[in-house]
């Protein structure tokens, strides 16, 4: 499903980012990818969705060179993937309603289908009756609701999440956590950069820990391995 | 998912660019008022310069229209002598017409111009002292000079008449006078067109945050595009609209309070309609033309995400 072939990224200021990367995800799993700041995590995460082109090796999304895609191909890739982030990167002028459904005019739904599958996810993500609200009126996990929800919303293959948790409070980040837990049992591959100790040692899933730019481990139901 | 996306672009979809660029305007209000102001002011501006220079182009062609060379032929000339120098004279490439004026066509002219004491002219009827004319007109104005000279030249010219040096440094004067003006006005459009895609680009500036969203949910940089493509439309549409009203209040007044009063030789203002349609027309057309360049040429550096 996505794979990595010796996968090597150097920043065109010369920092190498990673290099040596060698990993399989198969559909369906469910991945942490954990590792100190600064160790490559958000660059392994932004290869999958071509914000960040490797500079050699391979990266496969089923079965397709991400690397080889031409910009006008990108588009395509990336309605194939939902991406959450840190800060949620919400448009503050749309309402909820509108974030999700942004999602779903750009590959040109019927305005029928749209309002079904967007009431559909924010029922799913429990945001159904505040669909009207503008971002800046939600609470920190209601956004990340919104983001996921609007991530899901096109039914990806993958979810990628880049510290989804990172500006929320524990209570907050259980809540989100619980939705990913419901994505991924959907069939959904979920893979998420995360610093919560908390979180991986309790929700054991496969732990694949990045330092210096290299892959030193890689373990089904493994724990978060660092000091929190 | 190798595949690109398809380039054809569904009504619905046309449907929501027009509503989300609709959207964009009042959304960014403080934005599109700096914008529609600036396309506003210039093209107060380029309205008044395309008045004035169109009037005075269409004057100085009205001056120009009435050159025309009065070749005077030879009282002793016969009809055959007369059809040879018209064939000589039609052989000038610089010719658009040539006009056989007799004896008594001049006479009868002469008359007229002199109005009623013209009259007194009429005992002469019999014994007509004026000379047979070919009146030509070239076809560039500034022939004129060239061919009058040429002609007068053939044999049987008696004369040749033509307007003087007056009207020579007009036609300088008026050539001049027109690139001038159309090199104002096309410094005036694309100044213009600067100040608002500098403008446009702080307010898309402050949007790469959205256009770099819209990137990572998979939009085509032509689904990001058409939005600003029809933000920018919309406000050079509204930016014309007060020097539109400008224009044709303007110069509805000027033309009324001046179409009397010819105190000036040649100095008459295009009648009112079609003329004022037309210029507000050209301004729609700048407008919208500035508008939509600067949204389209500032929206493009952003697409690179």
């Amino acid at each position: 499903m996505i794979e990595m072939k010796d996968v090597q990224k150097t920043y065109h200021n010369g920092v190498t980012a990673l290099q040596g990367i060698d990993i399989k995800v198969e559909q369906g799993e469910f991945v942490y990818v954990v590792g100190p700041s600064g160790a490559g995590k958000s660059t392994f995460i932004r290869l999958m969705y071509r914000e960040v082109k490797p500079t050699n090796g391979e990266v496969l999304i089923n079965n397709h060179n991400v690397a080889k895609l031409k910009e006008k191909e990108i588009p395509m890739l990336r309605r194939g993937i939902g991406v959450v982030y840190q800060d949620f990167k919400l448009l503050p002028a749309l309402t909820v309603y509108e974030n999700v459904s942004f999602a779903l005019e750009v590959i040109e739904d019927s305005p029928k289908k749209i309002r079904r599958k967007v009431m559909d996810v924010l029922d799913l993500v429990n945001l159904k009756n505040k669909a009207r609200f503008k971002p800046a009126e939600l609470s920190g996990g209601e956004q990340q609701r919104v983001a996921i929800a609007r991530a899901i919303v096109n039914s990806p293959k993958v979810m990628i999440a880049d510290e989804p948790t990172g500006n929320l409070d524990p209570d907050t980040s259980w809540e989100i956590m619980k939705i990913f837990e419901e994505v991924n049992a959907r069939g959904t591959t979920v893979i998420m950069a995360t610093h919560s100790k908390d979180i991986v040692d309790t929700l054991k899933k496969r732990v694949i820990a990045i330092e210096h730019g290299r892959v030193v481990r890689d373990e089904q139901r493994g724990d978060y391995g660092y000091e929190s | 998912m190798n595949r690109e996306v398809t380039t054809v672009m569904k009504a619905r979809t046309l449907k929501r660019h027009l509503r989300e660029g609709s959207k964009n305007i009042l959304r960014n209000g403080w934005m599109t008022f700096a914008s529609v102001a600036s396309v506003t002011t210039t093209l107060i501006l380029v309205g008044v310069f395309l008045v004035i220079m169109l009037n005075l182009n269409e004057m100085s062609e009205k001056v120009e229209e009435d050159v025309q060379i009065r070749a005077f032929i030879d009282i002793a000339a016969n009809q055959e002598d007369i059809d040879a120098l018209e064939k000589e004279i039609t052989k000038l490439s610089e010719i658009s017409t040539i006009e056989y004026s007799s004896k008594e066509e001049e006479l009868e002219n002469l008359m007229s111009s002199l109005g009623a004491d013209g009259e007194a002219m009429a005992m002469v009827n019999q014994d007509n002292p004026l000379n047979a004319a070919f009146i030509i007109k070239t076809a560039d104005p500034m022939d004129t000079f060239d061919v009058a000279k040429k002609i007068k030249s053939f044999d049987h010219v008696s004369s040749v008449e033509y307007g003087n040096n007056v009207i020579q440094k007009l036609f300088t004067f008026n050539e001049y006078a027109r690139y001038i003006g159309i090199g104002l006005i096309a410094a005036l459009v694309l100044t213009a067109a600067f100040l608002i895609s500098n403008t446009i680009k702080i307010t898309i500036m402050a949007r790469s945050e959205e256009i770099g969203i819209m990137k990572l949910v998979g939009a085509t940089n032509g689904f990001i595009r058409w939005p600003f493509f029809i933000e920018g439309l919309l406000m050079g549409i509204l930016g014309s609209i007060v020097p539109i009203i400008l224009v044709i209040g303007g110069y509805y007044y000027l033309y009324e309070n001046m179409k009397d009063r010819t105190f000036v030789p040649f100095f008459e203002l295009i009648p009112f309609s079609p003329f004022v349609w037309q210029v507000s027309l050209i301004l729609l057309g700048i407008g919208a033309f500035i508008g939509v360049w600067g949204s389209v040429m500032s929206v493009r550096k952003f697409l690179k995400v």
